[in-house]
Formats: structure tokens, C-alpha cells, sequence
């Protein structure tokens, strides 16, 4: 019993990665109708920013969690400006092709200067040691992740559904069109939206650098699952992406525990849960056809 | 109130209004008749801001607001009834109203709008796409008058509504402008159009093919019937 505790509390913990990321990923694609594949480059600066502000700056773990997601979501709204609000009007051939090119970029300028191999960072003493929770310890650092990663969505979730932001941002991501109609200024939303969505995957790189290994790739390796969790969550569907999120990080961490026999589980069950999705739902659990235009 | 001027609009190579000129006066209702086909969306579209390949002029107030980008027309007045009633499926029927600012001296509040629509108080907390059609009629119109819109353009209101409704529908119009809301109605309902308008627009293959006002219409229903084929 406490082994399937053990593994399902795990599993909850990647999930609220793959949550983080992919309702960044979803608000920004519900307003802009964009893919952006640079998302898992954004976490690994997030990882790498803090690695970086600690080891040659001394900037703590609670500081670097501020400065990060703000830094990486600026960047991002920079970025939006310069570049992303040039795709709206082209084939979305060009969506990939830039923000994957994006992708290589940040990555590359990232080895060019710290090269490849993996770097450590200490958890921060505060959260160090473990809980216990009777029938097993678990590490205080992820009892941390996951609760902070539950406390985010929640409020991600309120200010969408309690406020008139969130409001309009729902209306805007429905039906760009009728919203301006009604005297939204639409564009108006659109940069600060992309920098929130770049801001939040920032944040789950800064705390993944404490539990996972810090390098140019560890984005490159987490964001196709990531998309596999947004197409099984309906793509654009906020509430689809954080629920898809934590179901997927369920069905990985039980899978390696239990069918350990197939080799390479836990990386392929993903997309066997994908295909399954789409067969039975094409615009994935949570998510609308969307009205042909 | 409202001046079109040689306006032509195109969707893609296809010309689909050809130098339409036409006035709405303040506080009149006027209606566009036409075939399908014959340019009518097209033009309510132009003349919100909606429709990017346009030439020729839209006039509100005597200002030019041809390049004006949609939601900037909106603030100066225009209320947008859509046809298909741009019901929110994320947004609950409260939301869906109180989507637009206000705009106007005379924005409806929220408490008159639920008053004079109790169906749509009953169910002000469900999503607006679970309404019937004919509530969500009523809402798509109730957010115009909520927004204090002064002229709107309203795309066919009483299509695939029952009679009961469609007289609902009339109603509201009749009371708007009363309080000197000025509409511009896309309408295949004669009969509808009749009774709720002063003035009427006859579209055909993208010009405006004939002005008539309520007299002529009544006396030429029959032609007029057959040549809209309904």
C-alpha cells in the first residue's frame, strides 16, 4: 500500500510539471493560435537562470523563483512583439518553424557558454529533509512542488473564471473576432497573455533545478510529452491541460511501477493514451470542435 | 446618423457589394432585404469594422470611420447583433452581457435587463450556448442595449424563430427606438420588417437595387415575396 502511495504522490509531482507547462502552452495558444514550441526552451532557462544566479551570483532558490518567471516572461513579451505576432497572418508552417528555430537558438547559446553536461543545485535548506506521512517519508522539497504547483492553478483558474480579466480573456479566446465587436481591444491582451504563458514555464524550470539534472536539453526531453498532454487535454482547453497534466504524470509513474516488464514504458505510454484520445474524442477530452470559419 | 458611400467589398477575387451608397437617419429603423447572397451580412460587417477587403467610405456622425479598427466602433456606439447570436459557450449569460463596456448615455442595466427578460435571470449563471435559440436571440440583443449601443446592426434577429418570438423581437426593437436607438436590420420577414421599420434597402447581386418605404413594400409584397423567393 505504501508503494502505491508512494508512486502516485510521484506521479503527481511530474504531473504538476507537465501541468505548469501546458496551461502556459494553452493560454497561449487560445489567444494568439499559436503552437509554441519554444516552451520547453523557456523551463530550461528557468532551471539555468537560477543554476547561474546562484552559482556566480549567490542569489538564492526563493529569489531566483521571483526574478525568473518575471525575467523569462518580459523576454517573452519582448519576443511576442518582435516576432510571434508575425504568425496570426501566415501558414502556420512558419508557427513551427520559427519557434522551433527559437528553440535551437536558446539551446545552443546556452551550451556555447556552459556546454552540455548536467549541473547540480542544492535544494534549499528550508525544504530539505522529508515528511512523513505515517506509512512512508516523502521528500519535503516535492510535498513543495506539488502543493505550490496546486496553489498556482488554482489562482491561475480563479482570476479566469472571478475576474473581468479573466473574462476577457476567455471571450477573446473563444471569438477573437466578436470581441472586438463588443469593444475589446483584443490585440491589447495578446502580449501580456504570451509573457504569462513563458512566465509560468520559467517557474516550473526554477523548481525543477533542485530535482532534475540542469542542462541545455532538459526542456528538448519534457516538452513532447508536454504536447502529447495538451492534445489529450484539448488543445486551448485551460482546465483540459492542468487535468491532463496531472492524469498524465499519474499514468507514467503507475505504469514504470507495474508494467515495468515492457521496457521504455513510461516514455511511450503517453502517446498510447494520445491515440487512444483521439480515437474516441479528435479534439481531445476537454476541448471544442472548433466552428469551421 | 450613418452614411455609406460607394462602398465595395470583396472576398478574395469575388466583388460581392459593387459602390453601395446608403443613409440611416438617427432614430430610424431600416432594413436591408435581399436574396441570399446578395451582400446584406457583408455590408452590416463593413460597416463594423469586421470585413478587411472594403473600399469606399463609412461615415458615423459625420467622422470618417472607414480605417477604424472594430472595437474602436464599438466605443463610439455600434452594437453588433451577429447572426449567428455570438453566444459565449465559456462566458454564463451575466458575462455575455456585461462582456462590453459601456458606451452610450443610455446603457440598460443589468437590473432592467433581467426585469424586462426574467428567462434569462432564471438561467444567468449557465453557459449563453445552453440557452434556447430564441433566449439567446434575446440575449444577443439585451448586450447591445446593456452596452447603450446608439445604432444597431442587427443581422437577420428573427431567423428560425417562432412567431411568438419574432413579435418578442419586434417589440424590443419598437421600445429601442422609442428611446432613439437607431437600427440597421438585415430581415427576409416582410411582414417583421414592415412593422418594426420606416425605411427599407432592396439588395441585389452587391448594389442597391431599389429605396422603398412601408407603403411600397405592402403594395408589392407579392412581387417582392417571389423575387426573394421565399
Amino acid at each position: 500500500m505504501s508503494g502505491f502511495a508512494q508512486n502516485t504522490f510521484n506521479g503527481l509531482v511530474s504531473g504538476a510539471f507537465y501541468a505548469l507547462l501546458a496551461l502556459g502552452l494553452a493560454v497561449i495558444f487560445g489567444m494568439l493560435r499559436v503552437v509554441n514550441f519554444a516552451h520547453g526552451a523557456f523551463y530550461m532557462l528557468g532551471a539555468f537562470g537560477a543554476y547561474v544566479l546562484l552559482s556566480e551570483a549567490g542569489v538564492p532558490f526563493w529569489a531566483a523563483l521571483v526574478i525568473m518567471p518575471v525575467g523569462l516572461g518580459l523576454l517573452g513579451m519582448a519576443l511576442e512583439r518582435a516576432v510571434i505576432h508575425r504568425l496570426t497572418k501566415l501558414d502556420p508552417l512558419y508557427n513551427f518553424l520559427l519557434t522551433f528555430g527559437l528553440t535551437l537558438i536558446l539551446q545552443d547559446l546556452v551550451k556555447l557558454r556552459y556546454g552540455v553536461q548536467s549541473s547540480p543545485y542544492e535544494t534549499p535548506s528550508l525544504l530539505s529533509g522529508s515528511v512523513d506521512f505515517g506509512l512512508f517519508d516523502f521528500p519535503t522539497y516535492r510535498v513543495f512542488i506539488l502543493g505550490f504547483a496546486v496553489l498556482l492553478c488554482v489562482a491561475v483558474w480563479w482570476v479566469l473564471t472571478r475576474t473581468r480579466i479573466g473574462m476577457v480573456v476567455r471571450a477573446a479566446t473563444e471569438r477573437p473576432d466578436l470581441t472586438r465587436a463588443f469593444g475589446i481591444d483584443v490585440g491589447r491582451w495578446v502580449t501580456p497573455v504570451f509573457g504569462f504563458g513563458i512566465g509560468l514555464a520559467g517557474l516550473a524550470g526554477v523548481l525543477a533545478a533542485p530535482m532534475r539534472a540542469v542542462n541545455p536539453l532538459m526542456g528538448a526531453d519534457l516538452i513532447i510529452v508536454v504536447f502529447a498532454v495538451v492534445v489529450i487535454g484539448g488543445l486551448g482547453s485551460i482546465f483540459g491541460s492542468v487535468a491532463a497534466g496531472f492524469g498524465i504524470g499519474l499514468v507514467q509513474a503507475w505504469g514504470e511501477a507495474y508494467l515495468s516488464t515492457f521496457p521504455l514504458v513510461s516514455q511511450t505510454i503517453v502517446f498510447v493514451v494520445m491515440a487512444g484520445v483521439l480515437l474516441w474524442r479528435p479534439a481531445g477530452l476537454f476541448g471544442r470542435e472548433e466552428a469551421p470559419a | 446618423m450613418l452614411r455609406i458611400e460607394n462602398l465595395s467589398a470583396f472576398y478574395g477575387e469575388a466583388q460581392v457589394l459593387r459602390d453601395v451608397s446608403l443613409e440611416v437617419s438617427a432614430g430610424e429603423v431600416v432594413t436591408l432585404v435581399g436574396r441570399n447572397g446578395a451582400g446584406k451580412s457583408t455590408l452590416l460587417r463593413c460597416v463594423m469594422g469586421l470585413h478587411p477587403g472594403q473600399r469606399g467610405t463609412v461615415e458615423l456622425d459625420g467622422r470618417d470611420i472607414t480605417r477604424l479598427p472594430a472595437h474602436k466602433r464599438a466605443r463610439l456606439g455600434l452594437g453588433w447583433v451577429p447572426d449567428d447570436r455570438g453566444s459565449y459557450a465559456t462566458l454564463t449569460v451575466t458575462e455575455n452581457l456585461t462582456l462590453p463596456p459601456t458606451v452610450g448615455s443610455d446603457p440598460w442595466s443589468l437590473e432592467r435587463v433581467y426585469e424586462a427578460f426574467p428567462a434569462l435571470y432564471t438561467r444567468r449563471d449557465s453557459a449563453a450556448t445552453m440557452l434556447s435559440g430564441g433566449e439567446q436571440q434575446m440575449l444577443a440583443l439585451a448586450r447591445v442595449l446593456r452596452m447603450g449601443a446608439r445604432l444597431l446592426l442587427c443581422d437577420e434577429p428573427t431567423e428560425g424563430l417562432s412567431p411568438l418570438l419574432v413579435q418578442q423581437v419586434g417589440d424590443l426593437l419598437r421600445e429601442a427606438k422609442r428611446h432613439g436607438v437607431t437600427v440597421l436590420l438585415v430581415e427576409q420577414n416582410l411582414h417583421f420588417a414592415t412593422g418594426v421599420a420606416d425605411r427599407h434597402y432592396l439588395l441585389a447581386e452587391g448594389r442597391v437595387a431599389e429605396a422603398m418605404d412601408n407603403s411600397e413594400v405592402r403594395s408589392r409584397e407579392r412581387e417582392l415575396l417571389a423575387y426573394l423567393g421565399i
